[in-house]
């Protein structure tokens, strides 16, 4: 008899503690002021601290800032990186006008050069974050160009050579004190931290509880910087793949349901994490296992 | 149609360290596609390096050599501004040279 | 035709009329197919050692030799490969008169996975990226004076988990 009132007693519990949740969340929520520069120092504090021996831009190597056997791979490959066709194709895709004679140029600021650190950004017209993907396919319609697949192949080659001009230069993302981009920004901290998938795991699980360590025979990447090296040219997909397309593999590999890629939850994700590496220099597009 | 071959050779007084980079597929044969079927192999089976009318490497290369295919090695005998002349051919009959100038 | 003293050049006479392709791909088994473009163009490219399983065949194929193995050859494998498409091996030695430099791979479908050519004045060192099937050992050996040398070292491969 004990041990079935036990379980019946526990699940009493656990029934009001769901219940009890959400009214303490609420609470928390209006109580807390969304403060990002806060935010970002104690992220930053976390990971180098956690990781001394670590210089702070060797975060943005991700797993192969973790280990050295690696590191010493990664060196090899970077001598003649497999991103550099893709590179290549970026620039002169770029470079090439669009049928009505304007180019990418023309949407951007400085002519698209060196600004991929500035990405993404909130527009207060509009009232939602602008990614730097998001804000090349929009180029293209605006010219009448079709768009292209957010994944892999056009959309990776003109990130890698955007990210390519701003190499070195720190992240350098904005929020303007405007409740709807701190909302945002909020919203992408949110969906950092919680929990989904079969998995149950969060981004924090893996890139702020365990990173170094091994899942399966992979070795995780720290969150600090993790969208740096962006686009990458990952072994695991013989190929480039964007922002977009590891946000939706990762969702995939946890067992959750990928979003549609640009989705609100991913731009503001992007945002969020974006942000509180600000400091950490570009290093795309990056080469990853 | 822009060459596959990417060389860097640079010159360090009697020493040219040559790297290649090489667009290509590189499949072995062993690998399915999403229907199912085997994609035919496809794959650089040789690969000559020239400098002054001689090969100074020239690489046999099976399926096993990764897709986009690198490689590395260093001769005696050049300066910078010779000419370096990179050719290969692949399982199909496909070919493609070029050249690059030693730094 | 003239029977030589080699079967493998008879055989590429017959390619090069052009009379034998049909036999040569009833040879050539299924997916690893015989490369009669190659064959046509170059006298030297070693198809027979590449269609061979094992490293042992694959040496003899190649070199008509064995080796022994030698600390003068210096292989630079990683402990763990990051993905087993792209595994970067290389060598450097300090032997002299290096005529050739092969890669094999034990336990890949088949063993050889490259050689390379040295001829006089270039220096006796590759580096390279390779398939690795599987965690295996991966030896390089080195033909100097005519005589084989090699050096082994395993080299894990793990099947990828969620990424990093």
């Amino acid at each position: 008899m004990k041990p079935r009132f036990a379980i019946r007693l526990a699940s009493a519990m656990f029934a009001l503690s769901l219940v009890a949740m959400p009214v303490f969340t609420i609470t928390a929520r209006a109580a807390d002021k969304i403060d990002p520069e806060a935010d970002k120092k104690a992220f930053q504090k976390f990971f180098t601290e956690k990781f001394p021996k670590l210089k702070p831009e060797d975060f943005v190597n991700g797993p192969y800032s973790m280990n050295e056997d690696l590191h010493k791979q990664w060196e090899e490959k970077e001598q003649f990186p497999p991103y550099e066709f893709s590179l290549e194709a970026g620039k002169e895709m770029f470079s090439r006008p669009f049928k009505n004679g304007k180019s990418y140029a023309d949407c951007f600021p400085n002519q698209g050069i060196g600004i991929r650190q500035n990405y993404p950004y909130f527009d207060e017209k509009e009232g939602k974050v602008i990614t730097l993907e998001l804000a090349l396919n929009r180029c293209r319609e605006a010219n009448g160009e079709a768009p292209f697949s957010y994944l892999k192949d056009e959309m990776a080659a003109l990130t890698a050579y955007m990210a390519f001009t701003s190499r070195g230069k720190p992240f350098d993302i904005k929020i303007p004190n405007d409740p709807r981009a701190l909302e945002a920004y909020q919203k992408g901290k949110e969906y950092f931290y919680t929990r989904r998938g079969q998995l149950n795991f969060s981004c924090a699980t893996c890139h702020v509880q365990s990173p170094g360590e091994r899942i399966r025979a992979e070795v995780l990447a720290p969150a600090l910087g993790i969208l740096n090296a962006m686009p990458i040219y990952r072994s695991e997909w013989s190929g480039m793949g964007t922002t977009s397309r590891r946000f939706t593999t990762c969702n995939s590999q946890i067992r959750g349901v990928p979003l549609t890629p640009q989705d609100d939850e991913y731009r503001n994700l992007e945002y969020y994490l974006s942000y509180v590496s600000n400091g950490m220099p570009i290093s795309g597009p990056g080469a990853r296992p | 149609m822009a060459s596959t071959i990417r060389v860097r050779a640079t010159a360090n007084g009697d020493i040219t360290e040559v790297q290649a980079l090489i667009q290509h597929p590189m499949d072995s044969g062993f690998v399915k596609d999403a229907k199912g079927e085997f994609i035919p192999p496809h794959f650089i089976q040789e690969l000559t390096f020239e400098h002054n009318g001689k090969p100074v490497f020239v690489a046999d290369w099976g399926a096993a050599v990764s897709k986009d295919p690198y490689v590395k090695f260093a001769f005696k005998g050049g300066k910078k501004g010779d000419d370096l002349k990179i050719s290969w051919i692949d399982n199909k009959g496909a070919t493609d040279i070029t050249t690059a100038k030693i730094q | 035709m003239n029977i030589t003293e080699s079967g493998f050049s008879a055989t590429r006479r017959l390619v090069l009329k052009g009379t034998g392709l049909v036999a040569l791909i009833g040879l050539g088994a299924v997916p690893f197919c015989v490369s009669p473009a190659l064959a046509a163009a170059n006298d030297k490219y070693p198809e027979d050692a590449f269609r061979q399983k094992s490293e042992a065949d694959a040496i003899k194929a190649l070199y008509g030799k064995t080796a022994e193995p030698s600390d003068k050859v210096k292989m630079d494998a990683p402990e763990i490969a990051e993905n087993g498409a792209v595994v970067p091996i290389a060598v450097t030695t300090t032997l002299s008169d290096v005529t050739s430099i092969s890669f094999l791979v034990a336990e890949n479908p088949n063993a050889l996975a490259a050689s390379y050519r040295i001829p006089q004045g270039t220096v006796p060192a590759v580096a390279n990226r390779l398939k690795m099937a599987k965690t295996t050992n991966v030896t390089c050996i080195v033909e100097a004076g005519g005589k084989l040398y090699s050096a082994t070292r395993e080299v894990k491969v793990t099947v990828g988990g969620c990424g990093g």
